[in-house]
């Protein structure tokens, strides 16, 4: 626990302090780039780039070594791994514009084809006798125990340029994500946007990869984004959480891993991630699942309690048992027809009801049917078109509709 | 020289062939309907199904583990679907979120309980042990024919067998109702076929392949199997059942020439030890693929620009 309040205030050595700091930068740079591709339906092509960076790993360690390096060296490394990432991503564009494959086919096939080559590259490093291969396989899953200084210094400064390029790149991202044919009117170029969007995604992935590993990386990018668009349904108010959304994950999983080391950085960070989810899947105030349930049951009480008065003051009799207990719980109706406060609430029902009737008469262009009885009138009109809407009821030719109760 | 093949060689080479054609038959049907993408999806939640059926049992032994990971592939297709409706996601995202999620899970429950002593790691479920499947008792090809030996023969294989059997049959028996959901769903649904039990059906199918599969060849080479050998045989034809059968075709020539390569090739340049035969199958059914873009005879859709 010591260590824990520690890491969080940035006080557990130097080094830790630096990942966090390199994990916040991280995670802001993955939920905000990741935003951009979740919204052009495009999310799991960076699976294929983070997969796609793993021959490229063993490509600059084979070459450091027999440049006479020990092949460590981490900037080596993530070159070599955006060289490869950016030979997948062209070949994922290459195959749905050359043949009739579909963009999900070229996705995957990039992906198990350069992974398996990367497997390759890594069992041939494993037999090398020179080099110091040990550490290569923390690219898959992450790791930032034992990193050294310098790693940590490249991943806060890759971090960092991450979220000042997605900064100076923000308006063309927003406004392609938002409306394809748009950009395109403003004079955009879609494809070279694209491109762009990927890049970021590719620096992302590959400045990842030490800390979150190349198979989780994909998590960074596709999570934050669909949880902050529970939250928001403007682009850039969406870039903006989700940015919020990864660094907190970062920096929660980033403390809590070097609290105890045996918690892998990596899954931890994304594991904070889905709980970020599912809390904003079930919770959010306007498209969560239980606001969604809520609202759903609100709309039908309305409904069946408004149609049933109506049945009732019409002297017919009500067919669904729901609406019967809906009426009897609320204390509207009892066995010898309406109570008191049924009585008023059917005046103020039938003020809607003649209003409905009305405003289908005098917009006939407007189409009256798709909210009648659905809504309270006063949610579909303006406080303008409701007066002329009440001079016309009381005119002499509006003909209302009026009951014994 | 033969003995040695035989001992060695011949049952990796035809537990990848099985694995191939496994995965392969079902990616055909994935791929015309958009779906290659759960190939993946799937046998990245293989992991944590092995991890909890051993934690579970407390032992290494195929059965749970082979339970655990069709639970957690059924698991994550039913996640998919409840996050895709409740949350009005894409697909893919939906995808992205639930097997990362789930990988995640996996990964910090193996790093948490004392999986260490015994055979079970993140880099063993991605790379497989295809070459450790070997048949020490065979003599030559004369054992091929002798009940007792063939009895030492690893046990994958005969699961592989089976499954690669039960996954052919199904497809032979359901043809004409897969065909018929798999172009036109709508027509499907006039003439009272269910296409959402067949869709479901398939996607379970898929689970058993990556599952069976994974066990002997890791899930590197699954998800390239599901995709690479369908996709190149999209680009030779236009009939279904030729595709399928170009598919099994590309799926066989993926895993010899990629067992021989990872076997034998490091030797032609003097090395010694050999490469991941998973990963150079899962590279040659890629170059096939590569082949099959480029020069294909049915490569372009109709109305497609050369450029």
């Amino acid at each position: 626990m010591n260590t824990f309040v520690q890491a969080m205030l940035f006080q557990a050595g130097y080094n830790v302090a630096l990942v966090t700091v390199g994990a916040i930068l991280l995670g802001i740079a993955s939920g905000s780039a990741g935003t951009f591709l979740f919204l052009r339906k495009r999310a799991l092509v960076s699976d294929a780039i983070a997969h796609a960076t793993l021959p490229g790993v063993g490509v600059a360690f084979i070459i450091m070594v027999w440049l006479g390096g020990d092949g460590r060296s981490l900037l080596g490394l993530l070159f070599g791994s955006a060289i490869t990432a950016l030979i997948g991503l062209f070949i994922i564009e290459w195959i749905p514009r050359r043949t009739r494959l579909p963009e999900d086919a070229a996705i995957g096939s990039v992906l198990g084809v350069f992974f398996g080559a990367g497997i390759v590259l890594l069992t041939v490093i494993q037999t090398m006798s020179s080099g110091r291969q040990a550490g290569l396989e923390s690219f898959l899953l992450g790791s930032t125990a034992g990193m050294l200084f310098q790693d940590a210094v490249v991943i806060t400064i890759g971090g960092f340029l991450s979220i000042l390029g997605i900064w100076i790149a923000r308006r063309p991202l927003t406004i392609v994500a938002f409306d394809k044919d748009y950009a395109i009117s403003m004079g955009y170029d879609i494809r070279k946007i694209d491109l762009l969007m990927m890049g970021l995604v590719l620096g992302v992935t590959v400045i990842g990869m030490k800390l979150v590993g190349l198979i989780l990386i994909v998590a960074m990018l596709i999570i934050p984004a669909v949880t902050a668009r529970f939250w928001s349904n403007r682009t850039d108010k969406v870039v903006v959480i989700a940015g919020i959304l990864g660094g907190l994950s970062g920096y929660i999983g980033a403390v809590l891993s070097a609290s105890a080391p045996s918690l892998p950085t990596g899954p931890i960070i994304v594991l904070i991630a889905i709980v970020l989810f599912v809390l904003s899947l079930f919770l959010a105030p306007n498209s969560g699942v239980f606001s969604t349930f809520i609202k759903h049951r609100k709309t039908k009480s309305y409904i069946h309690r408004r149609q049933g008065l109506l049945t009732i003051v019409k002297g017919k009799n009500i067919a669904s048992s729901f609406t019967r207990k809906l009426l009897a719980n609320e204390g509207l109706s009892g066995s010898d027809g309406l109570t008191d406060k049924g009585r008023k609430l059917v005046t103020k029902i039938l003020i809607d009801e003649n209003r409905w009737i009305a405003a289908k008469e005098i917009y006939p262009d407007k189409d009256m049917n798709i909210d009648y009885g659905f809504t309270p009138i006063e949610e579909t009109l303006t406080k303008e078109e409701l007066v002329k809407l009440d001079q016309y009821i009381k005119s002499h030719k509006f003909k209302s509709k009026t009951y014994d109760y | 020289m033969i003995t040695e093949f035989i001992q060695f060689s011949l049952t990796p080479i035809l537990i990848g062939i099985l694995a191939g054609i496994s995965c392969a038959v079902p990616g055909n049907f994935l791929i015309l309907k958009r779906q290659a993408l759960i190939g993946d999806a799937i046998s990245h939640v293989v992991l944590p199904g092995i991890v909890i059926a051993f934690i579970f049992t407390g032992v290494i032994s195929t059965i749970p583990m082979l339970l655990g990971a069709a639970g957690a592939a059924l698991v994550a297709v039913i996640l998919i679907e409840v996050i895709k409706r409740l949350g009005k996601i894409e697909p893919g995202a939906a995808m992205g979120v639930v097997f990362t999620g789930m990988f995640a899970l996996g990964v910090l429950i193996l790093e948490q309980t004392d999986t260490s002593k015994v055979h079970l790691d993140v880099e063993h479920a991605l790379m497989g042990n295809l070459e450790s499947l070997i048949w020490l008792k065979a003599q030559g090809w004369q054992s091929l024919f002798d009940l007792d030996v063939l009895k030492t023969l690893p046990d994958e294989l005969f699961r592989i067998i089976f499954v690669c059997g039960f996954i052919l049959s199904l497809t032979v028996i359901f043809w004409r109702w897969l065909k018929i959901v798999t172009f036109d769903e709508e027509y499907a649904r006039t003439i009272g076929i269910h296409s959402s039990i067949i869709n479901f059906s398939l996607v379970i199918i898929t689970a058993i392949a990556a599952v069976a599969a994974f066990e002997s060849v890791g899930s590197i080479i699954v998800i390239a199997m599901f995709i690479c050998p369908p996709a190149a045989a999209r680009l030779m034809t236009n009939k279904l059942g030729i595709q399928v059968i170009w598919s099994i075709v590309f799926a066989i020539l993926a895993a010899i020439f990629g067992y021989i390569i990872a076997g034998y090739g490091p030797l032609w340049f003097g090395s010694e030890n050999s490469v991941s035969a998973a990963g150079m199958i899962a590279v040659v059914s890629g170059i096939i693929l590569l082949l099959t873009c480029m020069y294909g005879p049915c490569r372009e859709s109709v109305g497609q620009t050369k450029d």
